[in-house]
């Protein structure tokens, strides 16, 4: 398809700008000459040009809504609709961030109740919305781990995480200055016990976990590991990523972890518009709950709601009379005064939209709908992993939770069709593939999350589009690489990106 | 509400085909003392429709202003039509990082017309598909500064927004790196000469803002100068993303790299966010810099693509190594805007032109009342900074009146009391402002 730029003629434009309703000023003598800028090089297009051009890279993309996108560790469940009406809603699309707290009420209490909430499905003593994505979020955490032992005058410099964890777990770590260790995996997919316990010294300043670990199991000895952890002094940090495996099951708090970072856009269901925006709470046990990013949500309760307010029935405006318009007496107030928190992470306070989105989805769910979740989730996972696993090898053949994790070495070795190939042959069925070649220590590995939203005739049609191909690599392996057959692009050549970089478009010096 | 479409009959055969009983049996690994019956403190499942009341009444809580003057790092600007309609499209709405290239075409030619609009509008050469926020797109642009030039010292000045610098001491704490403030001169700009005293071989990155915090337009040329005869680099930030349409851009001035906020281009207001971190680089920085890139490339038949590319600098290849740790962006707010500049086009000068006109009349509106006096002599583009007698009681007179009122800066600038930092955007009518005065005449 033509870029923006390449249909791009002078003199059109797709949104125009309204006359000035106050005088005029001279440029030149407001602003100066030498601080305006000579030309302005941005693509002239007509309103319909610029429709069928985004359009038609929509059609080129593939969401959620198209078909079934089981990307492991990903949580790619259906978004429902209502959380986006929610969400638009105009007290909450259209508020400026500075606006006076007696403003904010509406916000300001579902944020206070959303971080309450979580402390409770998670079992911590309190949550920070703050951080942008999981990512942001993991570096939040590791923040307040290094804060709690500066704090305590210890210096504990490494931070332990396992072989099958995130690349953001060790990125984050080193981003906070600590020193990553690897610590194995045993022969069942968990963590090494031993291995666990020759590391853990009181150098160690937290061991990263994700539980289940992204080989979709749950770590079986996770009291044994908290007990070593702590016998030391350190922390035990969890990567939510994999939440949607234990909602209404068993809380993080109380399997003995000090930090949990979330994924809204995961196990809240939150849309991943094409990659974020993502939202990654932080929550904490009781004895870090000091540290935690400012400003945070106090709640007065001195104070209540007045009872009779009225809401208007459509619910479309919010004009509301304040009852006590009185500076700083409102329910609930944002401060800054927490003296060893970690600071900010952000401008603001969190990607408040997702926040509206995730909350709406937990409300409309309640506990039991929370609990189903992840019991379809789980029972998806395990029926894949039956169906699949006569066909492609299964590293660790035990109960899964949320995803399961084959290996493609079977392919390999009997037809010389890799991974990566068996991806690009899904695409041509109609499905977003697996997350592949993750985790590292699975070779060729195939990761599958369904996620509960998924039913069981969806799940048998994509088995036997994964039977198909298996036997497809028997067959006729050279269609299997050929795929896919039926993308606007064939396989893309990634060295040529990698090796000629070109991430801005330059006119082509003959025009 | 339930969005799990298994029936009875579908579970039965599903647990029949793994050899279970019951679903319990599947979470066996989890030990039995740490296994919950219930969901304590969570409520009951609503209807969708008492789901929506609901949402209906929290929103209802908040007070929509009928007139917004604040600026301060977020801005109302009117959003196209056309941005929230193409965005809203379920192939990109609800799509995941485009990790497989063949089946994200859309999204990932986007993020590169959006890279490319965003390199033209900065002077750089090149750009990142977005960061979270345009204060975490300054510090990490700090960080990777401090690692380029192994240095360990951030000079900041005090006229950038008082949450980016504080986001800044966050990171900087977090790797061992000291900043300083350089104050501002009488003029609102940053002060040349206490840069210039303070500049040493230590000094990884200068970071200004311009606009400033105070609305104030810098002077770029000679900071950059001056960073780099000490070998430092220049981060240049700004505020509100529609000044770009107007002013010089940082990279004609030397910066080597630029960053900000880009909510003004095509997002609204959220309460904060999701925003998105704007960070473009000068070429040879490309291989270093932080997120998501978009690069095109060609498939084998030699057609024209695109795929995520240096991904070896990202965390998920590099771990520990990577250049940072991102993993997310913001990709559909980073759509938006490129949908808002293409929609826009060399209109966006216009609407920068309109905004100015506004903030100049308001401005001159404004010190027509007695005892108010402009703070700054440098030029502004939409915002500026004016002391008045009493900065809380003009304020609370305009929010009994449904008015945002304006950003008292002494909350941040002891200093600064009793001084106003106003914003006039485009959705300023002049009536509007007039009716202001009326208020507080």
């Amino acid at each position: 398809m033509e870029l923006i730029f390449e249909i791009s003629k002078p003199g059109r434009s797709a949104a125009d700008v309204s006359q000035s309703d106050v005088p005029v000023v001279s440029l030149e003598d407001v602003i100066g000459r030498k601080y305006l800028r000579d030309d302005l090089d941005l693509p002239e297009v007509a309103e319909i040009d610029l429709v069928r051009h985004y359009t038609n890279l929509s059609r080129r993309n593939f969401g959620v809504d198209m078909g079934f996108y089981p990307l492991g560790s990903c949580t790619m469940k259906y978004n429902p609709k209502i959380n986006e009406n929610a969400a638009v809603l105009p007290g909450f699309t259209n508020l400026h961030p500075e606006v006076p707290d007696e403003f904010a009420q509406g916000s300001l209490k579902l944020m206070f109740d959303m971080q309450r909430l979580l402390s409770d499905i998670f079992g911590m003593a309190d949550f920070t919305l703050q951080p942008a994505a999981g990512a942001h979020g993991e570096l939040t955490g590791v923040m307040i781990i290094k804060k709690y032992f500066e704090k305590k005058g210890q210096k504990r410099h490494l931070i332990l995480i396992p072989d099958a964890a995130h690349g953001t777990n060790p990125a984050s770590g080193a981003l906070c200055g600590f020193e990553t260790v690897t610590l194995r995996s045993n022969t069942d997919g968990g963590v090494d016990l031993d291995h666990l316990e020759s590391l853990m010294t009181e150098d160690v300043a937290a061991l990263m976990l994700t539980n289940p670990n992204t080989l979709g199991l749950f770590e079986r000895n996770i009291e044994k590991v908290a007990s070593i952890v702590h016998g030391k002094g350190g922390l035990l940090y969890g990567d939510g990523a994999n939440a949607n495996a234990f909602l209404g099951k068993t809380r993080p708090g109380d399997l003995g972890f000090d930090v949990i970072q979330l994924n809204l856009h995961k196990t809240f269901s939150t849309p991943h518009g094409g990659g974020g925006p993502g939202s990654g709470p932080v929550g904490v046990s009781a004895k870090l709950v000091d540290y935690l990013p400012v400003p945070r949500i106090i709640k007065n309760s001195s104070y209540e709601w007045p009872t009779d307010y009225s809401v208007n029935r459509d619910g479309e405006t919010s004009y509301l009379p304040i009852p006590h318009f009185i500076a700083n007496d409102a329910t609930y107030a944002w401060s800054s005064d927490f003296p060893d928190s970690i600071g900010r992470v952000r401008a603001f306070y969190g990607n408040f939209n997702v926040i509206v989105k995730a909350y709406t989805y937990i409300r409309s769910l309640g506990a039991t709908g929370l609990t189903r979740v992840t019991e379809m989730a789980v029972l998806n996972a395990n029926y894949i992993k039956e169906k699949l696993k006569f066909v492609y090898d299964l590293p660790f053949d035990r109960a899964c939770m949320h995803e399961c994790v084959f290996s493609g070495n079977r392919q390999v070795a009997e037809n010389s069709v890799h991974t990566s190939d068996i991806a690009k042959r899904l695409i041509d069925f109609g499905y977003h593939p697996p997350t592949i070649y993750f985790p590292l220590i699975v070779h060729e590995a195939i990761m599958i999350e369904p996620t509960e939203t998924e039913s069981k005739e969806t799940l048998d049609a994509f088995c036997n589009a994964m039977i198909a191909i298996a036997e497809e690599a028997r067959n006729n392996p050279q269609r299997i690489k050929d795929a896919p057959l039926s993308t606007p692009v064939n396989r893309l050549d990634e060295v040529l990106a990698a090796r000629k970089p070109d991430v801005c478009w330059k006119k082509p010096s003959n025009e | 509400m339930d969005y799990c479409p298994h029936t009875p009959e579908d579970v039965a055969e599903m647990q029949a085909l793994i050899g279970i009983h019951s679903i319990d049996e599947l979470f066996a690994d989890i030990p039995q003392p740490f296994r919950l019956q219930q969901m304590p403190g969570i409520p009951e499942s609503l209807s969708e429709q008492d789901t929506f009341t609901l949402m209906k009444t929290i929103s209802a809580r908040n007070r929509i202003p009928q007139v917004t003057m604040t600026g301060a790092g977020a801005y109302a600007h009117y959003i196209p039509a056309v941005v929230s309609h193409l965005i809203g499209r379920a192939e990109f709405f609800t799509a995941y990082t485009p990790y497989q290239a063949e089946m994200s075409q859309g999204i990932l030619q986007a993020i590169y017309e959006y890279q490319t609009m965003i390199a033209r509008l900065t002077g750089m050469e090149v750009a990142n598909a977005s960061l979270y926020d345009g204060a975490s797109a300054m510090a990490e642009a700090a960080v990777l500064c401090a690692k380029i030039s192994n240095r360990k010292r951030i000079v900041v000045a005090r006229s950038v927004h008082p949450q980016y610098r504080q986001v800044l001491q966050t990171y900087a704490w977090a790797n061992g790196y000291a900043v300083t403030e350089i104050p501002y001169a009488p003029s609102g700009q940053l002060d040349l000469a206490a840069l210039t005293d303070l500049l040493d071989s230590r000094i990884a990155a200068v970071i200004i803002q311009s606009p400033n915090f105070f609305g104030c337009i810098e002077d770029i040329a000679p900071v950059a100068e001056a960073a780099h005869q000490n070998g430092a680099m220049l981060i240049s930030g700004f505020t509100d993303g529609t000044s770009l349409g107007i002013l010089r851009p940082a990279g004609d001035s030397g910066a080597d790299f630029v960053v900000g906020e880009g909510q003004s281009l095509g997002n609204p207001l959220h309460y904060g966010g999701p925003y998105l971190g704007i960070l473009a680089a000068r070429e040879k920085y490309l291989r270093r810099i932080p997120g998501r890139l978009a690069g095109a490339t060609v498939d084998k038949n030699g057609k024209r693509g695109f795929v995520l590319t240096l991904q070896t600098r990202e965390q998920h290849i590099r771990r520990e190594k990577a250049t940072s740790n991102i993993c997310s962006n913001e990709a559909l707010c980073a759509l938006s805007a490129c949908i808002y500049l293409a929609a826009l086009g060399k209109n966006l000068k216009k609407l920068s032109a309109l905004n100015i006109n506004k903030a100049q009349y308001f401005k001159n509106r404004l010190l027509s009342l007695p005892g108010w006096q402009q703070v700054f002599s440098s030029p502004v583009y939409n915002e500026f900074a004016l002391r008045c007698p009493a900065a809380r009681m003009v304020n609370e007179k305009l929010w009994a009146a449904g008015i945002t009122g304006a950003y008292e800066l002494s909350k941040d600038y002891p200093e600064l009391e009793n001084t106003l930092l106003v914003c006039a955007t485009e959705m300023l009518s002049k009536d509007d402002m007039d009716r202001v005065l009326d208020i507080l005449k």
